[in-house]
Parts: structure tokens; sequence; C-alpha cells
């Protein structure tokens, strides 16, 4: 009896196991786009187009497989062996990484596609509950007494690090500011936030579904999206006077898509975001587009505010990073005791 | 050596034993050693000895001693309700005590950190009251209390089961009151069973991720758990400096076994 | 003595001894009724705090907005993609660590050799290994910039970031939960029975599943179960080699990440209600195997 039940189980374990294996993995080519955290809905609509693009033109199938996450776990992944044919993440930065730990791409990526290879930027801008019980306006306003506000981590999230470079940049723009002034600003501005969670998107989430925090830093398009998404009747959109012009980037990562022989498809993926379809599907997804025809089409949706570029506010990537968010650098001070 | 023993297997048996245990466990742990070997003694000291991560460790250990202790006081109450009393329903909640055992760590952590936020069915009332639950250590120790709750219950409830009621009525026969007999007589056998379930609730405790990331905030110096550390510093390509973290996590839960199989073996020879 | 107390104790400390309803004495052993009553309320609010409300709180969640909602969460593909691969990697990982359990059980319980001390440790080891660590070690051994990493990618196999590295890191989390049920079970029956059908001639086989097999079923059917639960719910070690390919390699839990990321927390809890419906059949399973068990203790 208890022979036979031990022989069902164990034959019942290999047929499900052969029934999956024989699953039979389809023809049709794919392409491995890693992107980061709040480009979820924008690259589902996208990869649709592109799909239809692709069969129009060559008659080839593809298949768009995503991947989602904070964009510098995102490229830890890809140094780590997750075999992306296109990496778009949001920063320049987390795609050096991979060009220089992993070597799967030239030193010069970012000079092969148009606008230093970011097909649509981004800023960050605020929000908060309907009716604006704490009266934010700007970012000074952040530093209130009794002003709980949300950003994420900006060790582990690309939106985290453009916050945090959008408050310096306000605080240099300011009548006498410097570095000095600067350093002071955000260490009272991060001493008001409760939560730091890994991602913009969890930030979003805290936020809005949890009812934590009195204010939103985030990327623009996630902001705006979440207000259409969840309703105005909760809801206000501030924006500060002056913010960062974030340049999220996108790669071919030429050995992963020479190996796989995707090499043309893949170039053909990027290039198509700066196409008017990409660009209009960009923008409808609240990513503020290239194509100057696009622009002007959706000019309504997108708040005029003053924009400092990164090497304004903290010259390249590099210098962003060895200065604030190394370990040890103007970030980590923030949390140390004071001496 | 083997002793010379009738029954065929020892072989094959040991053989493939240690050949899955080299292949799952002793290789990968090794890689990890080896990895942070690399980066020499003071390297490795100075990662694992950071204000932020020492914080780290003070919230994991503290919220898991927290917790364990919780549970022991608990579970013993329930082990004893459970094994004691008969009341309608005993079953069933005999049943569901090993609940948070069968749980996804993921599901556990999402569904506390949704009852106790501003809006959720528990937190509601306690936030005017100040109680703040979700993303503070207080919701740290919450979490790790709940996966650890089966340990205790399953570890003492045997135990009392076994205990001869009539040792109680003996005491009870030579004079000694209910609380007496509480102290002196039962208390004592259930004991080590009670500090076996702290160290195992405590071990699990410290190493948990997926139930503890979402409720905890991950403020770094106050609400940040080691694990995250870990994952922190593989999210800024410091391999090394995650493998030093989890050899200090690892050396610790280790010696928490040691520790736990040290009190089984000093409770059996009590016992023989 | 033939106490399954002694050794190791047995996780799910299944009272393999008989059970005692509390019995009439002789001289009261027992609390006052006020004090009874006290402490049962007291373990039932903090039981009912603890368990039912989480409980209660996933189903309520997953039906927020209905049962045809929760239904469209359960048959989206990305949430079957997620249910075929937990599958999947449940029923490989589940099967191995069967044979690793009865190996290493076999092979400590019937055998005296040096150093099986140091070898019941190290079945204990997942056991306290933080999830991210273990998902970790794999990755430093199988990534691209581990060990094996160029000779991998130079082979065109993939490890991590593919099914084989999540099969892998929850056969590492979930191996040891066969082995420790059977260990003290079969410490405890000691080795008479099968010597004595050696004596009698069987062979190695015939005494295997003749007597060692019946005489195990029940734990061994424990240990299965509780692997299996734990191997479906694992999400820490799977988050870290996973790569979140949509569709390809999210499990359950991964794919209840997901979903509550996106303000989909209604689709969220439908999915992780599956895996809460799966801890209560475990419970249930285990319940009726303990019922069983006593049976058969007992000689009805």
């Amino acid at each position: 009896m208890t022979r036979r039940i031990v022989l069902a189980v164990l034959a019942l374990h290999v047929l499900g196991l052969g029934a999956r294996l024989a699953y039979a993995a389809s023809k049709t080519i794919t392409l491995l786009n890693v992107s980061y955290d709040p480009t979820r809905e924008l690259y589902q609509e996208y990869n649709a187009a592109f799909v239809k693009y692709w069969e129009a033109k060559t008659g080839q199938q593809v298949t768009v497989q995503q991947s989602h996450g904070g964009s510098s776990k995102q490229a830890r992944a890809v140094i780590d062996g997750l075999e992306a044919d296109v990496v778009t993440l949001a920063l320049a930065y987390d795609v050096d990484a991979i060009q220089q730990k992993a070597g799967l791409l030239p030193k010069n990526w970012q000079a092969r596609l148009p606008n230093n290879s970011a097909p649509y930027t981004s800023t960050i801008i605020f929000l908060v509950r309907k009716g604006n019980p704490k009266g934010i306006k700007d970012w000074n306003d952040l530093i209130k007494p009794g002003v709980a506000v949300i950003t994420p981590n900006p060790k582990t999230s690309g939106a985290a690090r453009w916050n945090y470079l959008a408050a310096w940049g306000y605080a240099l723009k300011q009548p006498g500011g410097d570095k000095a002034q600067a350093r002071v600003f955000i260490t009272e501005l991060y001493k008001h936030v409760p939560v730091l969670d890994s991602g913009a998107r969890g930030a979003t989430t805290t936020f809005v579904e949890r009812g934590i925090g009195d204010v939103l830093i985030n990327w623009e398009n996630e902001i705006l999206l979440s207000v259409k998404e969840l309703g105005k009747e909760q809801f206000e959109v501030v924006i500060p006077s002056v913010s960062i012009l974030a340049e999220p980037t996108a790669s071919l990562v030429d050995q992963v898509a020479k190996k796989h022989g995707t090499l043309d498809m893949a170039q053909a993926y990027l290039e198509h975001l700066y196409s008017e379809e990409g660009q209009e599907i960009a923008a409808k997804h609240y990513y503020r587009p290239r194509l100057a025809s696009v622009t002007a089409k959706y000019a309504a949706q997108f708040p005029t505010l003053q924009l400092v570029t990164l090497s304004e506010v903290a010259g390249d990537w590099q210098q962003a990073q060895q200065m604030h968010f190394s370990d040890g650098g103007v970030f980590d001070q923030i949390y140390q005791p004071s001496r | 050596m083997k002793r010379h023993s009738v029954l065929p297997g020892f072989g094959l048996t040991l053989g493939f034993t240690l050949l899955y245990l080299s292949l799952i466990v002793l290789i990968p742990l090794s890689a990890t050693f080896l990895k942070t070997s690399t980066i020499g003694w003071e390297r490795f000291w100075h990662t694992v000895t950071e204000p932020r991560v020492l914080a780290s460790y003070r919230l994991s250990f503290g919220a898991s001693f927290i917790g364990a202790l919780i549970n022991a006081v608990m579970g013993l109450i329930v082990a004893w309700v459970l094994v004691r009393y008969s009341f309608p329903g005993r079953r069933l909640v005999d049943a569901l005590v090993d609940f948070p055992f069968a749980l996804p760590t993921a599901v556990a952590g999402i569904t506390l950190t949704t009852l106790f936020t501003r809006t959720g069915w528990l937190g509601r009332y306690l936030e005017p009251l100040g109680i703040h639950v979700a993303f503070s250590p207080l919701g740290v120790v919450i979490a790790l209390t709940f996966i650890g709750l089966p340990f205790v219950v399953r570890t003492v409830q045997p135990v009392l089961q076994n205990l001869d009621q009539e040792i109680e009525e003996a005491a009870v026969s030579l004079g000694a009151g209910r609380w007496e007999t509480w102290r002196r007589v039962i208390l004592p056998e259930v004991w080590p069973a009670l500090l076996t379930g702290f160290a195992l609730a405590f071990a699990r405790a410290v190493g948990e991720y997926g139930s503890v990331v979402f409720i905890s905030g991950n403020m770094p110096m106050k609400t940040e758990i080691t694990t995250l550390l870990i994952i922190t510093k593989l999210e800024q390509y410091d391999y090394a400096g995650a493998t030093s973290i989890g050899v200090v996590m690892l050396g610790i839960s280790f010696m928490l076994l040691l520790a736990v199989n040290l009190l089984q073996w000093w409770s059996n020879k009590r016992h023989a | 003595m033939r106490d399954t107390l002694r050794g190791r104790f047995s996780f799910f400390g299944t009272p393999r001894v008989k059970k005692r309803e509390p019995s009439p004495a002789l001289y009261s052993t027992s609390e006052p009724a006020i004090v009874r009553r006290l402490l049962i309320a007291i373990a039932l609010t903090f039981l009912g705090i603890f368990l039912v409300v989480p409980l209660a709180a996933v189903f309520a969640e997953a039906l927020k907005k209905g049962f045809g909602t929760y239904l469209a969460a359960l048959r989206e593909p990305d949430a079957l993609a997620a249910i075929r691969l937990t599958l999947l990697t449940t029923a490989i990982a589940v099967p191995l660590n069967l044979l690793f359990g009865v190996s290493a059980a076999w092979a400590i319980a019937k055998f005296h050799f040096p150093g099986k001390q140091v070898l019941i440790t190290l079945i204990d080891l997942p056991f306290s290994v933080s999830p991210v660590v273990s998902g970790l070690v794999y990755v430093l051994l199988f990534g691209l910039q581990g060990w094996f990493g160029p000779w991998l990618a130079a082979h065109d196999i993939k490890i991590i970031f593919a099914i084989p590295g999540i099969v892998l890191a929850t056969i590492f989390v979930t191996f040891p939960f066969v082995a420790r049920e059977l260990i003290p079970l079969m410490q405890a029956q000691g080795t008479e029975e099968e010597e004595a059908a050696r004596v009698l001639g069987a062979s190695g086989w015939q005494m295997f599943w003749r007597v060692t097999l019946p005489n195990i079923k029940w734990g061994l059917l424990y240990g299965v179960i509780l692997c299996n639960a734990r191997a479906m719910g694992e999400f820490g070690a799977v988050s870290v080699v996973s790569g979140h390919i949509r569709g390809r390699t999210n499990t359950i839990p991964l794919h209840v990440e997901i979903l509550y990321n996106e303000y989909n927390a209604t689709a969220a809890f439908a999915v992780a209600s599956l895996l809460a419906l799966l801890a209560l059949v475990t419970l249930a399973a285990k319940s009726f195997i303990e019922w069983k068990s006593h049976e058969r203790l007992v000689g009805r």
C-alpha cells in the first residue's frame, strides 16, 4: 500500500515535470528590455507598437520581454548576467556601470543615439494631498516643521538621485547659494523623510496607497500618471520653481545582442523611440518628448518651470557619485550623528 | 570507526548526502567566504563596523530578540492552553498555530503592512493613539513575532504533553500550592524546550527579509534591517561589502545553531 | 528509550506520544477556573491578532473588488506564467530534496560514524541563513562576474536569472525539511526491525520498501508537505537570482510583489491568496496526518 502511494507520488511528479518541460519554446525572436521602475506602462504600449512596426517592416515576429526594478538593481543584474538586449535606465551612471564592470557595451555608448541617448526627459515635481493642507509651494516649504516628505533611497533608486540633485540644484540657485548652504538644506530635507523606499514606484505606493507623508517628490511622469490613475479628488500636483532636467538613457547592450543575433532589431527598437510614433507614446505616458512636433502637440500637459541640468548641479555622474552617493558621501553624512 | 553493520547502503547514502551538501551548500558558501577574503581584514572590519551597519545589527538582532521573547512568553501560554484545557475550537486553533510557518514571507509582509498603516484594519485604531507600527521598529518587531510564533509553541507542546500528571499530584499531596507546583515542578521541565524554541525563533527572525522589508521603512540608522543593507551594498556594486556583512550574519547564525544543539544535548543528558 | 522527544526535536512538534486529554485527578492539579479562563482569553487574543486577522485580511483585500476581478487576476497571462514557474520549480526541488532527506536520514540514523553532529548541523544551516544571502551565494558562483560565469557564458548556459538559478535557490532553502523530519523518527525507531529483516534474508531494497518505508511514511509525507509549502512561497532568495523578467522568471511571490508595485494591490492579494490557501491546505494535511498517525499508535 505504502509502496503504491510513494510510487504514485513520484510518478505524478515526473509526469508533471515532463509535461511542463514539453512546453515548447516559441519560435519567435525575443528581445529583453531591462528597464527601471516607473516605465512599466510606457513599455507595455511601446512594445506592442514596435512589434507591429517591425513585422510590417520586415515580416519578422518579435516578442519583447520586460524586466523592471530600481535602476541600479537592474544594472547590477545585467552586470551579473541578466541577458538584456537593450537597457533603458534612469540615469547614464547605471549604463556606465555596465560598461565599466562588465564591458558589455563600448565607452562611447552615449554618443550613439540622439540627445545623448535620452529619447525622452522628465523632471522632478511634487504631489500633495487634496487641498494642500500644509501649503507646499516650493522646495523650501519641505523643510517647514511638521512636513513629512516621501522620496526614495538615493543609494538604490535612480529617481531618488534625481530628486536629491534637484533639491541640491534649488539650494544652489538661491541667493548666496553655495555648496555649504546646499548641504545644510539637503540635511534638513532628509530629516523630514520617514520612509526610504528602494524605488520610485515603492515611494508612490507609500504615499498614495498607504497614506504616509504630506508630499511626494518623484518623477514628473510618475506623478502625472498616478494622478490620472488614482484620481484628482485625492491629490494635487505642485510645481516647484526650479527643478532638474532628468535624462533617462537607453542603450544597446552590444555583447548580448551580438550573441543573440538581435543587433539589428535591438538597434531599430531604440531608434524607433525617437520616431513620431515612439515620441507620441512617450508623451502620452507623461514623458517629455524630444521631437518638436510632438512637444508642441502635448505642450499643455507639461508644466513650465526653470530647469537646471546635471552639469550645472554636480558636473557629471562620476563627480556626483563621488561627492554625494558613494559610501561616506554627503548623503551618508546626513545620517551620521553630528560631531 | 563505523561499526560493522548488517544494514546495507551506508556508502551509497552517505556518499550521496555529502555530494548533495557539497554542491548545494558548501561550495556556494565557500564562494562567499572567499569573496570576502579578497578585501583583506582591515577593509572587512571597516565595512562591518560602519555606523549604519552597526545600527542595522542593533535593529535586526534587537527586534528579533524582543520578538522571540514575546513568543517565548505567549508561546508558553498558548502551548499550556492547548495542552491542558479544552474549549470549543481547540483543534482548529492548534492547527492554525502553524500558519505563519506555511505562509510565504512576502505575503506576510504586505498583509501586515496593509493592516497597520493608517488606513488599515488595526492601524486606524492605533495611529490616533500615537502608536506607529508601520515603518517603525515596532512594525519590525511585530513582523518578526508573527513569523516566530510557531517555534516556541511547537517545541514546548510535546514536553507539556509528556509531563506526567502524577508528579504534579505528588507535589500537591506534599502540600505545594498551585503556583509553587508550577514554579518548581513544571517550569524546570519545560525550561530547556522553552529555551530551544526561543533560540530557534530568534535565529529565524534575524535572517528574515520578505516579511520585514515591506513594513520596516528602511531609514538608515533607524529602521534598516541588516539583510536590506546587504542588498543595498549589492546594488552599489560592492560585492565584497555585501558578502562581508553576509559572513557576519552567517557566523552569528551558525553560533546560534550550535547553541541550540548544545542545549538539546544538555537537556537530553538531564533526562537520561 | 524509544522516546521521540530525545535527540533532535521534530520540527512541527508532532505529539507522537500519547495525547492526554485533561483527566480528572485525585488532587487538584489545575488552576482555579478564573485563571484558566484568563489564560485562554489571552492566548486566543494573541493568536487572533497575529494569525486570524492577517489571514482574513488576505482574503478580504483579494475579494475587495468582487469575485470576478479575483478570478481575472488569476487568469492573467503573467499570473499564469508565475503559477507555472512556481509549480515547475517545486516539482524539481521537492523530489530531489526527498531523495536527499531519505539518504541523509538513513546514513545518520542507522549508522555510527565520526562527524555525525557536524553533518547534522550542516544540514540545519539553511534554516539560519538569511534568504538574501542564500541567493547571493549563487550569484557569486554563477553570475557573469562569478567563478563559473565566463565559462557558462562561453557555453551559453544560463543559470542565474533563469529557471535553473531559481530552482537551485529554492533547493538550498528547502532541503533540510525532509531530512529533519526523518532523522529523529528513524533514530527513535532504531535498527532492530531492519536488522531482523536482513537476518531473515531480505535484500537491501526489499528491506527498505517493506520495513523502513512503512514505518516512516507519515513523517516522510510531513516533510514533503513542509518542503512543498516553503518551496512555493520562497521570496528573498528567489528575488535575488530571478531577474524579474515578466512572464518568464517570476514566481508567485515575486509576481505578488510586482502587482503590489503597480497600484494593483487587489490583484496582488488575489494571487497571494493562492499561497494562503496553500498554507491552509498544508495545515489541514498536517492535521490529517497527525490523526492517522495517532490512530496507528493507538492501534485502532
